[in-house]
């Protein structure tokens, strides 16, 4: 008789010992996602308020009545304003095609650099790998003043081109990096196999390297992306003719005339600015999470 | 021709010596062509390295010791004017508090963050960080502008919320403290997020035996955190660490719109103290000076990164 009751004292500690265990674990679940919650919250509000203030007319927000962070007659004014101003459509065309070419001019010299590097090995190409590591740790704004005076050499200040040729310099050491990394890991028994088959260099880079690196490609083209969708100094610095002008200075400097600001209008632009960004990381962005973190998982 | 036939007179009588040197030979010709396309491979890169990057910095340094109308040679007055100037010391100052506060905060942040999506185990990860992911997302000079709006001084939606809930209203950007505060809270708003991917990954990395085994030698959650995953995670979290100082160090964006350095001068970094002296007041040599303070800084940080970089190496290589 004794000897049950202890036995289920027993098995009832143990079962409630079980249970404060789950409790705890739902308990400590719950209270992160509820600290999720308050971070999300947190670092959404200046863009919630960016996509509020661009639905909101002139005359609600020069009012300055009322809760801000709600609109009370939501308009698309601000966006068909937008979309027919001649001056928003260039820079938003000159940043489209900015970006695009410095994509293509930056992906072409990393993807060519990484497979030498990588792969053919030459003498001092371990010194020239670390030396791309550390070119990407130069920043642009200790560069810009001794470039703003080699910029106006070749005569390109006030020219959008300038951008195409400096962009580059922001994108390439990082996708080169990110590029070495995803070749390196690619079996040395597939280019072999490949060169005793009578495959060339090129051959081996266009329908071996490039097929089975995709994801690091995929990688590098967003980081490449944001750098010439988003980079502030370089346009500001260079840049000054209304037409000229790329998307992050042309809303800066041109829809701020004076003191009016025409902040209805300002937010629809950032609005705008920030979608092709938000949109291709929506749908690509394990790719370049994976890219970024190559070095953190390893080991 | 004749050292063909020279080769094949020797070699009578021992046939099989005859087509070795001859491949000897293709083989070495080969390896020159293939190390003649490596370099040609790497000469855009090259050219870049060294052209838009390398020597800029140099002719950098020389514009740094010139006089204004770059007539003359002046040495090191540019940098000796500037560290007697009090705006120049003030600069210095908040180049430090910005950079080492912010990266702080970041780090901090991030690691907590990180910490809350390994306590999810996956559940709709995707999605959280997705949103978490937004500040990093947008272009930084694009969320600096909604920030500014946020803060505004008439009717800014801060001030609202203050006065609704009781509060005062307070000038964000009016007063040097203020100002100094906000520009680091966006910079921290715009960088934890990076610092959450990779502490993330670094933490994902883990491997799950290590915390069953100080499970089972009865430490609790926290000790689990000092004596396993930061030890682990050491190295990843001084690498991001000192990166982030180098690019938070070199900010130009967030201060430039928010505050333009003001108010009087007290929000000012490297960057953008160099922007108005070299480029708006036109004093080129001076505004190179301005930047070129941050290279030995950037320099030494960029040393230990590569340091710890080869040190990583190592470790997942043995």
């Amino acid at each position: 008789m004794s000897a049950t009751t202890a036995d289920n004292a027993a098995r009832a500690r143990a079962s409630a010992k079980s249970g404060s265990l789950t409790r705890q674990r739902r308990w400590s679940l719950w209270g992160s996602y509820a600290a999720l919650t308050v971070f999300v919250i947190m670092f959404l509000t200046p863009p919630f308020y960016m996509v509020m203030t661009s639905l909101k007319t002139s005359a609600e927000i020069s009012a300055e009545k009322g809760n801000p962070w709600l609109v009370r007659d939501a308009t698309l004014q601000n966006f068909v304003e937008l979309a027919s101003s001649s001056s928003f459509q260039r820079f938003f065309f000159n940043s489209a095609w900015v970006t695009a070419l410095v994509v293509i001019i930056s992906m072409s010299i990393a993807i060519l650099a990484a497979f030498s590097l990588s792969r053919m090995g030459f003498k001092g190409s371990q010194t020239i790998a670390t030396g791309v590591f550390l070119t990407y740790l130069v920043p642009p704004s200790l560069l810009f003043i001794p470039l703003f005076q080699i910029v106006g050499w070749l005569n390109l200040i006030d020219s959008t081109w300038v951008l195409v040729l400096l962009f580059p310099t922001l994108a390439v050491p990082f996708c080169t990096w990110i590029m070495i990394g995803y070749f390196g890991s690619i079996p040395k028994e597939l280019d072999e196999a490949a060169l005793i088959d009578g495959a060339g260099y090129m051959q081996i880079l266009f329908l071996i390297f490039i097929p089975v690196a995709l994801p690091g490609i995929i990688a590098a083209t967003i980081f490449a992306f944001t750098v010439g969708w988003g980079a502030f100094l370089y346009p500001l610095a260079f840049l000054y003719k209304g037409d000229q002008l790329v998307l992050t200075v042309g809303i800066v400097s041109e829809l701020i005339r004076g003191d009016v600001f025409a902040w209805g209008k300002i937010m629809a632009a950032c609005v705008i600015g920030a979608l092709p960004p938000i949109l291709i990381y929506t749908f690509l962005m394990d790719y370049y999470i994976a890219g970024l973190t190559a070095g953190a998982t390893k080991g | 021709m004749a050292d063909t036939t020279g080769v094949a007179a020797i070699g009578i009588g021992q046939g099989s010596v005859n087509p070795v040197p001859r491949r000897v030979g293709s083989l070495a010709k080969l390896g020159r062509r293939k190390s003649a396309i490596a370099v040609l491979l790497c000469v855009p890169l090259m050219a870049i390295i060294f052209g838009l990057k390398l020597w800029p910095t140099l002719y950098g340094i020389y514009l740094s010791m010139l006089n204004r109308k770059m007539t003359e040679f002046i040495g090191l007055d540019n940098f000796i004017f500037l560290l007697g100037r009090n705006t120049f010391q003030m600069v210095m100052f908040q180049s430090c508090l910005f950079a080492i506060s912010a990266v702080i905060f970041k780090a901090t942040l991030g690691f907590v963050l990180a910490h809350l999506m390994h306590n999810i185990h996956g559940r709709n990860e995707r999605m959280w960080r997705g949103l978490l992911l937004v500040p990093w997302v947008i272009p930084l000079s694009l969320s600096t502008l909604t920030w500014w709006w946020l803060l505004d001084p008439s009717y800014s939606a801060f001030n609202w919320t203050l006065e609704w809930m009781g509060f005062s209203k307070i000038s964000f950007l009016g007063e040097a403290w203020n100002a100094r505060i906000v520009v680091i809270l966006v910079n921290t708003w715009f960088g934890a997020p990076f610092f959450m991917i990779m502490y993330l990954a670094a933490l994902k990395s883990v491997p799950e035996q290590l915390y069953e085994a100080a499970s089972i030698d009865g430490a609790n959650a926290f000790q689990k955190l000092i004596y396993v995953t930061l030890p682990m995670m050491r190295n990843i979290i001084s690498i991001t660490v000192l990166y982030s100082l180098i690019v938070t160090f070199a900010d130009f964006d967030i201060v430039r719109i928010l505050t333009n350095g003001g108010p009087q001068d007290s929000t000012h970094l490297f960057a953008t103290y160099a922007f108005t002296v070299g480029i708006q007041s036109g004093n080129i040599p001076r505004g190179a000076a301005v930047s070129l303070f941050m290279l030995p800084i950037l320099a030494t940080f960029a040393f230990l990164i590569l340091r710890g970089v080869n040190k990583r190496n190592k470790e997942i290589n043995s």
